[in-house]
């Protein structure tokens, strides 16, 4: 066990981990967040994607001391400060961009990743981005509405509802 | 995952010294030696990662051609060798999904070797250099069979150096659950020949395909290979696709990449 420091949605946390401890694992169980999701825990699936100095990485496929000191970002960072729900969480709502909700934490901040990349993807940027990302509820055309709808473009025309 | 000793070394110098215990190993974005050490197929007692190695990072033109340092993700080389390199960019940018290029290295898909990774048919059709902490090693002699290399015990990726061709496209016919290549084709065009490279296909990983290196290094379009045919003798075969499958698919992204980079 050592000490692991580092800022997690704008907030200074340590707490003691092994080495083998994931990110995931970090998050959910050292500081008791669990709204980042493991799916798959081999990578695969995008459940628990964060930000990591405001790159996406699958949180079960870092290691904790491996990201020591970073600007970690989670799903309870993208709220707003008056906790009413974020642009992208408001969209999600919006356009039924989720049925279950256990892919969504990712869903979120792989999207909130493209759109600080690209503020106004495409729909088959959206599509191509979410590659990593799996949903085994809504089909995605509407988690693809939501992210278009997010970053301000019109969405009227977009069929699937 | 059995539990290590996790070390994070600033340097070249303080990661080989701590490489040199046999129950070491190097970590690099984690994307491969992760899930497999949460399958047990993996157990150091050490893990050293490269990631905090300053030294070890970057995209840079140099001696000959461009330059990535092994620790580079996916994503950086997608971003900064656009401009010297575009197919070797987009073959990064290809890779996975976005959270996989954000960690996921260059020196740790070749030391890696997975038979349908994509880098190392960049590396072998470029003919490019893998230097390590002891020596420099050519691409023909780096890969020797799928998971397997020219690295010793103990030796690491320091950096990739590419030639940059006249002409070059890789065409990846994406596994669409592993987001691997089933097979992809790196085809690079230098003032005095062809190499192309195969990945995904073989039983002995990387190849280059020789027969239509011949054929492309006197007419460079994708009508050249058209009436060449490929042994499927020692192709791959699994539930994804027979032998003849992938063989045909040699010829036929060949082609492809032939056309794109003749844009
Ligand atoms: C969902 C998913 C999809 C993927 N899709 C693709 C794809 O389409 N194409 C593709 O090519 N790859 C793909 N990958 C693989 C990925 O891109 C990484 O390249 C690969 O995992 C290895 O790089 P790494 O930096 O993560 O290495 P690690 O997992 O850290 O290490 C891999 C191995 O290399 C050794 N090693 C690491 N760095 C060095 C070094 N500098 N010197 C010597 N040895 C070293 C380690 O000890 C270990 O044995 C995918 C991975 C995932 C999880
Ligand atoms: S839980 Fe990490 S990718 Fe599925
Ligand atoms: S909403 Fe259920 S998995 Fe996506």
């Amino acid at each position: 066990m050592a000490k692991l420091t580092m800022t997690v949605n704008g907030k200074t946390v340590s707490a003691e981990a092994e080495g083998r401890t994931l990110l995931s694992s970090f998050l959910r169980e050292g500081l008791g967040m669990t709204g980042t999701h493991v799916g798959c825990d081999t990578s695969q699936c995008g459940a628990c994607v964060v930000h990591v100095d405001g790159q996406a990485v699958k949180s079960c496929t870092v290691l904790a001391h491996d990201v020591a000191g970073a600007d970690v970002r989670t799903i309870e960072g993208m709220a707003n400060p008056d906790g009413s729900l974020g642009k992208i969480q408001q969209a999600f709502q919006d356009h039924h961009g989720l049925q279950c909700g256990f892919c969504t934490p990712g869903m979120v901040m792989s999207a909130a990743a493209l759109l600080a990349e690209n503020p106004k993807p495409t729909e088959a940027e959206v599509r191509h981005h979410l590659e990593g990302n799996i949903c085994r509820c809504t089909g995605y055309h509407n988690i693809v509405k939501a992210v278009l709808a997010a970053s301000g473009q019109d969405v009227s025309k977009i069929a699937a509802e | 995952m059995h539990n290590f000793d996790f070390v994070k070394p600033s340097t070249i110098a303080e990661a080989v010294k701590a490489l040199s215990d046999g129950d070491a190993q190097a970590l690099s974005g984690g994307q491969t030696l992760l899930p497999s050490m949460k399958q047990r197929l993996a157990a150091p007692g050490t893990l050293v990662s490269l990631t905090g190695i300053a030294e070890m990072k970057g995209v840079c033109k140099g001696d000959g051609g461009l330059h990535i340092g092994a620790a580079t993700p996916h994503a950086v080389v997608a971003r900064e060798a656009a401009a010297h390199y575009p197919a070797l960019a987009a073959l990064a940018g290809g890779i996975g999904d976005p959270a996989v290029r954000s960690r996921g290295t260059i020196g740790g898909s070749i030391a890696n070797n997975d038979p349908a990774a994509c880098y190392p048919a960049a590396v072998l059709a470029s003919g490019a250099t893998v230097v390590t902490n002891k020596r420099q090693i050519a691409a023909d002699d780096y890969f020797q069979g799928m998971f397997t290399t020219a690295l010793e015990e103990g030796e690491i990726v320091i950096e990739v150096r590419f030639p940059i061709p006249q002409k070059a496209a890789y065409v990846k016919f994406n596994q669409p659950a592993s987001r691997f290549a089933l097979t992809g084709v790196f085809v690079a065009k230098f003032g005095d020949g062809v190499r192309v490279a195969v990945t995904g296909a073989s039983n002995n990983g990387v190849f280059r395909w020789t027969e239509g290196e011949k054929a492309l290094s006197s007419s460079f379009s994708a009508d050249a290979v058209k009436g060449l045919s490929v042994d499927p003798a020692e192709m791959i075969s699994d539930l994804h696709g027979t032998p003849e499958y992938r063989a045909h698919l040699v010829k036929v992204l060949t082609g492809r990449a032939v056309a794109q980079a003749n844009g």
